[in-house]
């Protein structure tokens, strides 16, 4: 076992960091905006800048869910496979400006499978990235549009969002070892 | 459980409820893939699929081939007549041929039971058992429990009837241990010459009188009459047969009102299940060949998986 993790953003910051995202996200074009989230809790932080891109506008912004086990390129190197799940996006993603939500940016594998998963969806307009944590160490050039918080990190440690609805708490650690697979690829 | 325990799929005996809940979620995914205007993933890109089809099949070899295109594997198919079988290989010298091609899976229809282990214990690949003479269909069970439970939310309490020549059917096999499995209660039905003898180590109920095997039950399935095979069935009359065993209007009524009707295909209007019937806003033969695809799909992809994990240790 490692020392107690370093407490990067506790509910109360990361309230206000996901409301300074979702200004920063109204600020560009909006008439065509849908914002999608990766499972798992991405989608918990889509849902939340949703609802508050729709208090500023009061108007309705769609929402999808993103499942990309099936475009992952690490089948085999994951040793805690997650059971693969429904992508949920109802609405046609052709012509729209995407706003692509995850929890924490790393190697930027994970988003390249989303970019394949969404353009075998239709044609958007344009996808933009943004994710609560960029913990930097990319492996594939991948830029994010929108982020939390970054914070420089060694691949021997790791960062973990947790989220109410899937841990009870809201908050963001950094630890300094590798715990059992959370890390996207 | 996010995984099999094995790297092939042989038959239902022997999976735990877990593997089979695992197998029918993931296949809940693939549906969507289905539905949309590009029905192509990349998951199994660059990985090659033997189709090895000893045994004349249209429907599985087909559902089979969707499936893997789906996925983006390359597909080579093999069938017995017109090729090296048919020149007198032997199942092992064609399995080292197979072999020495390094498919990553090996699907197999076969006449023998038992042939689809026999390849799994020679082989590399991961094999998957499209039918093997009167031992297995997994994928069969598989997709008739998706359809099940599509309908009916639950496996678990269902009450299903399996109609027909239960003694050749690995259909009705897999389907026993799957349900039973799953907590739905089996009842076999056909004449005394079709039910195996131990029958009950299936786990399931016998009874001889369809219109008491049909009471209140939930899910109707039919099995196939071979009439190509008349010569080897223990039938003095296919009238007989259908006089006694076929599903028709009045047996159907016997059923819970919203029973489903099913059928593995194809089909024998007349003999098995009568016209009207099989045509009945209850039937649901052409949503079983539908999810079939899908079933097909999530058995590749968590058996890639696990072969993927395999290779990496």
């Amino acid at each position: 076992m490692t020392a107690t993790p370093r407490v990067l953003m506790d509910a109360g910051k990361m309230d206000r960091t996901l409301a300074r995202m979702a200004a920063e996200i109204r600020e560009r074009e909006s008439d065509t905006l849908a914002v999608v989230g990766i499972r798992t809790r991405g989608v918990h932080l889509a849902a939340r800048l949703r609802d508050k891109l729709q208090r500023i506008d009061d108007r309705q912004v769609d929402f999808g869910i993103l499942d990309i086990n099936l475009y992952r390129d690490d089948l085999s190197m994951v040793a805690d496979h997650p059971v693969l799940r429904k992508t949920e996006i109802s609405f046609p993603v052709s012509g729209r400006r995407l706003v692509l939500v995850d929890d924490v940016l790393y190697t930027g594998r994970t988003i390249r499978a989303a970019l394949d998963a969404l353009t075998d969806l239709g044609r958007p307009t344009a996808i933009q990235l943004a994710v609560l944590v960029d913990r930097g160490l990319r492996e594939v050039p991948i830029q994010p549009d929108f982020i939390g918080m970054a914070v420089p990190t060694q691949a021997d440690q790791h960062v973990r969002v947790l989220v109410r609805e899937e841990d009870g708490v809201d908050r963001v650690e950094l630890g300094e070892r590798v715990l059992p697979k959370r890390e996207k690829p | 459980m996010a995984d099999l325990s094995d790297r092939h799929l042989l038959g239902i005996e022997g999976l735990a409820s877990e593997e089979i809940t695992l197998i029918l979620d993931t296949a809940e995914s693939m549906v969507e893939i289905g539905q949309r205007e590009i029905k192509k993933v990349p998951t199994l890109r660059g990985k090659t699929v033997v189709n090895f089809f000893y045994e004349p099949s249209t429907r599985t070899r087909s559902s089979f081939e969707i499936a893997e295109k789906r996925l983006s594997a390359d597909i080579v198919n093999f069938s017995a007549s017109g090729s090296s079988v048919s020149k007198g290989e032997t199942l092992l010298d064609t399995a080292r041929t197979l072999e020495a091609m390094e498919p990553n899976f090996i699907v197999i229809r076969h006449g023998a039971s038992g042939a689809a282990r026999f390849l799994a214990d020679r082989c590399r690949a991961s094999i998957i058992n499209a039918g093997d003479g009167m031992h297995e269909h997994p994928t069969q069970a598989l997709l008739d429990a998706f359809t099940m439970r599509r309908h009916k939310k639950k496996l678990a309490g269902l009450n299903v009837a399996i109609v027909g020549d239960i003694t050749h059917s690995r259909v009705a096999r897999s389907n026993a241990y799957l349900l039973t499995t799953m907590g739905a209660r089996v009842t076999f039905c056909g004449p005394a010459t079709m039910i195996p003898p131990h029958v009950e180590c299936l786990g399931a109920r016998v009874e001889s009188r369809m219109e008491k095997a049909l009471e209140g039950v939930d899910v109707i399935m039919m099995l196939r009459i071979q009439r190509e095979r008349q010569s080897r069935l223990a039938l003095p009359s296919l009238r007989e047969y259908t006089r006694l065993y076929g599903l028709d209007r009045r047996r159907l009524n016997l059923a819970h009102p919203e029973a489903l009707i099913m059928h593995p295909g194809p089909i024998n209007r007349g003999v098995e299940i009568a016209d009207d019937v099989a045509d009945d806003p209850r039937s649901v033969i052409l949503e079983q060949v539908a999810n079939g695809v899908a079933i097909r799909m999530a058995v590749l992809y968590l058996l890639a998986r696990n072969w993927d994990a395999h290779e990496a240790a």
